[in-house]
């Protein structure tokens, strides 16, 4: 299916360009158009995966860093005391990672196929806050997380033929 | 307690511009080099970038009333928006896998705001 894009689309022949010039470093023989798409949708998958791992620490992160900041103070000293607070901070930083890593990924990939898997980050998020915050789960959302991994399994499965 | 109008209008408008945000980084990935002056001058990857920080500004200021469990699941209409524009600006196809897959994450993503209740 993926290897059907690649003759008909021009847009992907960046990536079999980079392709070409890492067999000419590696000095290995040009490898089908098959074989290198499937390596660009298991990268991809990989880069999204991580993307949605830093996405949901940096999110308990934020949410423990807003919690230590003073109920009632002006925007200023907020914005003070936000700036010396480690969880706040580092958060932001993992989300800026995370956009590096999504970048990443959309070129080795199809938007379609990759962003909807950017859902995992609930299941990630359901997690952290079970282990740290101590949320309840219930039949509810066990059941969503389950639905939501199934559907990226079948987003992933589906591109493998 | 009920969910304003203007609220959904707004987390809606959200969810619309953040898949934007999305669509301008994959038009920006895919004209990434191995150098530093094109990563400065990739006007795609900044703008989208923006597009998402200004779709989390709209949101936050749509969910300063109403339900939550009502609001969030809405964001989640970004995923058909985003599938929307792959089709039209990258010519992606659109699989039944990928309307499988996509429909089983909305679905999860609604049964577990119910859990939130």
């Amino acid at each position: 299916m993926i290897g059907k894009d690649f003759t008909e689309k021009g847009r992907y022949g960046t990536i079999v360009k980079c392709a070409e010039k890492t067999n000419l470093n590696t000095a290995t023989v040009e490898a089908p158009v098959i074989v290198e798409s499937k390596k660009n949708l298991r990268k991809s998958l990989t880069m999204v995966f991580g993307c949605t791992l830093l996405g949901a620490t940096a999110q308990i992160l934020i949410k423990s860093g807003l919690k230590l900041l003073p109920q009632h103070a002006g925007l200023f000293e907020l914005i003070l005391i936000g700036l010396t607070n480690w969880q706040l901070m580092m958060g932001l930083c993992l989300y800026g990672g995370s956009t590096v890593l999504l970048v990443l990924a959309l070129r080795y990939g199809e938007l379609s196929m990759l962003y909807p898997v950017i859902a995992l980050t609930y299941v990630w998020v359901a997690m952290l806050s079970l282990i740290f915050f101590h949320e309840s789960v219930n039949i509810f959302k066990a059941t969503g997380l389950l639905m939501i991994v199934g559907g990226v399994c079948v987003l992933g499965l589906s591109q493998k033929k | 307690m009920s969910t304003p109008n203007s609220s959904i209008a707004l987390v809606l408008a959200a969810s619309f511009i953040g898949s934007f945000g999305a669509t301008f980084l994959k038009g920006g990935a895919d004209r990434l080099e191995r150098n530093f002056k094109s990563l400065l001058t990739n006007w795609r990857l900044f703008a989208g970038v923006a597009t998402y920080l200004s779709s989390f500004l709209v949101y936050t200021a749509g969910i300063r009333n109403g339900e939550l469990t009502v609001l969030y699941p809405m964001v989640s209409l970004g995923y058909v928006w985003t599938l929307l524009w792959s089709r039209i600006f990258f010519n992606e196809p659109l699989t039944k896998g990928k309307f499988m897959g996509l429909g089983m994450i909305l679905a999860g993503i609604l049964v577990l705001n119910l859990g939130n209740k």
